[in-house]
C-alpha cells in the first residue's frame, strides 16, 4: 500500500555567491556589522521560492504527470517526493519504497567491469549484493552486452552504456518510482525489447511520478497531470486538459 | 520561480530553530542508523575511492604502503640525525606516530569533503546522508591497513617488544574512528556551507602535525608538560601508540580521549540535527 502525501509544502532555496559563501567574508561582514549598512543591498542571500503551497494526495495505481516550462519547479517536486529536500514548511507523508529514477547511470564507475556495475548500480538502488547476484544472469541477458561485461565500462559505447543502466534500473520494483524526463534506451533494435521491459516494469510499480516535456509520453503513461508554474500548481486535472492549459499559456 | 531577499544570519537561525525540534534529532539519529544498513553501498564507494586513485598503475593501491614507507624512512634518518637519537629506539617510534598521524588526518581532512564530493549522489539518490560519512570511514581505514605493515616492518627490523598490549589496539582503533565519525559529520556539514573550511583546518592539521609529538618524543620538551597535555591530539595519537610500542596503555591519555568523544559527539549530533535537512540546498 503506497501513498504520498503532501501537505501545503513550500520550498526555497538560498542562493550563495561565491562571497557569500565563504567565512571570511562572514566574519567580516559581523565585525563591521552596522557600518556598511549602505551597502546592505549586496551583503544579503537571495532567496528563490522553488516551490509554493504545493498539495498532491497520490494513492496506489496513479500515474502523475508533471507539467510545466524549464524552472517551473517539476525537479524540485519531484526531489522532496522522493525526500531528497526536506522542504521549509508544510507536511510530507510517503508511504512506500521511493525511487528517484533522475539519472538511471547514477553510480556507474567507468573504471570497473561490466558486472561489476550491475552490482555498483544494483546497491546504489538499495537492493542487498546478494539479492543482486542472483539477478545477474537476467539482467547480463537482457542487455546482449555478453563477453563485454567483463571489461570496464568505459570501452562502452554512449548506448551500451546505455542498455546497462537501464536493464539493472528496471530490474528492481518500487513501490513508488519518480522519473525525470522518461527513460532513455539506446539504439532501435534495442527500443522495441526495452518498451516491453518498460512497460511490465511500470505496471508493477504502484504510483508513478513523472515530470517531462514529451505531450506523447505524458499522455500514455499518466491520466492526470499537475500544470505548474513559478513554483505553482496552476492547473490540476486531466493530462489533456492539463497540456492544453499548458499551450493556451505558452500562446500556442 | 519568485525571488526574493533576506538576511543571511536570520535565515541561518530560522534553520537552527526548525532543526532543533525533537522530531528532527529523531530523524538524525534514524539517519546515522539508516546510514549503517546501507554498508554494502558505502563500503564498495568508500573502495572504490582507494582504487580509483591508483588506477592503472603497477602496483595499485601499495603505492599507499610504498610513500609511507619512503617517508618514514626519509624522516627517521633526518630526524634521528638532527635530535641525535638512537635509530633503535627512534625508527619505531616515528614509524608509528607518522601513521596514526596519518589516519587522524586524513579522517579530519577527509571528513571535510565527505558531503561536498558526494554532490552529485545527494541530489539524486534517497539515501541516508550519513552513507557519505562512512564511506570517508572506510576509505580511510583502508589506506590505513596498508600503512600500518610500514610499522610492522620496521618494528621486525629493530625488535620492537610486541606483547600483549597489542591486545589494546583495536580498542583504540575503534575509538579514533569513533571520533573520526563525529568530526567528519561536524566539519562535513560546516564546509558543505562555508567552502573555506576545508582549507583553514588544511592548514590547521598542518601545524598540528609538528605542535604534536609525532616527529619528536614528549621527553625532548621538559617543562612543558601543560601545554602537551591541552592537545587533543596527543591523547588521540598515544592510546594507539603506546601499545603498539608495548606499552600499557595510561589513564592520562584515555580520560582525554573518551571527554572528547564525548563532548563531540553531542557537539555534532546537535550540529546534525540542526543542519542535516540543509545539506541537499548547501551542496
Amino acid at each position: 500500500m503506497a501513498s504520498i502525501k503532501l501537505e501545503n509544502v513550500s520550498v526555497s532555496f538560498p542562493v550563495y555567491s561565491a562571497s557569500t559563501r565563504s567565512l571570511k567574508n562572514r566574519l567580516i561582514q559581523s565585525a563591521t556589522g552596522g557600518q556598511i549598512r549602505a551597502d546592505a543591498i549586496s551583503q544579503r542571500i537571495s532567496v528563490v521560492q522553488a516551490l509554493q503551497d504545493i498539495n498532491v494526495s497520490l494513492e496506489d495505481g496513479d500515474r502523475l504527470g508533471l507539467i510545466g516550462h524549464n524552472g517551473a519547479g517539476k525537479t524540485t517536486l519531484l526531489r522532496v517526493l522522493g525526500g531528497i529536500y526536506e522542504p521549509n514548511s508544510g507536511r510530507v507523508e510517503v508511504q512506500g519504497t521511493t525511487v528517484p529514477l533522475f539519472d538511471i547511470a547514477l553510480g556507474m564507475n567507468q573504471e570497473s567491469t561490466g558486472y561489476e556495475n550491475i552490482i555498483l548500480r544494483g546497491l546504489f538502488l538499495g537492493l542487498p549484493r546478494k539479492k543482486i547476484r542472483a539477478m545477474m544472469d537476467e539482467i547480463a541477458e537482457f542487455t546482449e552486452l555478453g563477453d563485454f561485461l567483463n571489461l570496464p565500462i568505459r570501452t562502452y559505447s554512449a548506448g551500451m552504456q546505455m542498455r546497462l543502466a537501464f536493464a539493472v534500473s528496471t530490474s528492481v520494483v518500487p513501490d513508488i518510482l519518480l522519473i525525470d524526463e522518461g527513460i532513455g534506451a539506446g539504439d532501435a533494435a534495442f527500443l522495441n525489447k526495452a518498451r516491453e521491459r518498460l512497460e511490465r516494469f511500470t505496471e508493477q510499480v504502484s504510483i508513478i511520478v513523472l515530470s517531462s516535456h514529451s505531450e506523447d509520453l505524458l499522455r500514455n503513461m499518466c491520466s492526470k497531470s499537475l500544470l505548474m508554474e513559478h513554483g505553482r500548481v496552476v492547473f490540476a486535472g486531466p493530462t489533456d486538459e492539463a497540456l492544453e492549459h499548458y499551450r493556451a499559456m505558452r500562446g500556442w | 520561480m519568485s525571488t526574493g531577499t533576506q538576511h543571511g544570519e536570520s535565515s541561518l537561525l530560522i534553520q537552527l530553530q526548525h532543526g532543533l525540534r525533537r522530531e528532527q534529532i529523531k530523524r538524525a539519529l534514524h539517519d546515522i542508523r539508516a546510514g549503517w544498513d546501507r554498508r554494502e553501498l558505502w563500503m564498495t564507494l568508500g573502495l572504490q575511492d582507494v582504487r580509483q586513485r591508483y588506477r592503472r598503475s603497477k602496483l595499485g593501491p601499495f603505492w599507499i604502503t610504498l610513500s609511507m614507507a619512503i617517508m618514514v624512512l626519509a624522516l627517521g634518518l633526518l630526524y634521528g640525525q638532527i635530535f641525535g637519537q638512537d635509530l633503535h629506539d627512534y625508527m619505531p617510534f616515528l614509524a608509528v606516530g607518522f601513521v596514526i598521524w596519518h589516519l587522524i588526518a586524513s579522517l579530519v581532512n577527509d571528513g571535510c569533503q565527505s558531503f561536498i564530493l558526494a554532490e552529485g549522489m545527494i541530489r539524486q539518490l534517497n539515501a541516508p546522508l550519513s552513507i557519505y560519512v562512512y564511506r570517508v570511514l572506510w576509505s580511510t581505514l583502508i589506506a590505513f591497513a596498508h600503512n600500518i605493515w610500514v610499522f610492522f616492518m620496521v618494528a621486525l627490523w629493530f625488535g620492537v617488544d610486541l606483547n600483549w598490549n597489542l591486545l589494546w589496539v583495536p580498542v583504540a582503533l575503534l575509538v579514533l574512528l569513533l571520533n573520526g565519525f563525529w568530526i567528519a559529520l561536524f566539519l562535513g556539514v560546516l564546509s558543505a556551507r562555508f567552502r573555506d573550511v576545508p582549507l583553514i583546518v588544511g592548514s590547521m592539521v598542518q601545524v598540528l602535525f609538528f605542535i604534536t609529538p609525532v616527529i619528536w618524543k614528549p621527553e625532548m620538551l621538559p617543562g612543558r608538560a601543560l601545554w602537551l597535555h591541552l592537545n587533543p591530539f596527543y591523547h588521540l595519537v598515544e592510546i594507539m601508540r603506546a601499545p603498539l610500542l608495548g606499552q600499557a596503555p595510561a589513564l592520562a591519555n584515555w580520560l582525554p580521549v573518551i571527554a572528547i568523544t564525548i563532548v563531540g559527539w553531542s557537539l555534532a549530533l546537535f550540529f546534525y540535527s540542526a543542519y542535516r535537512w540543509r545539506i541537499a540546498y548547501w551542496v
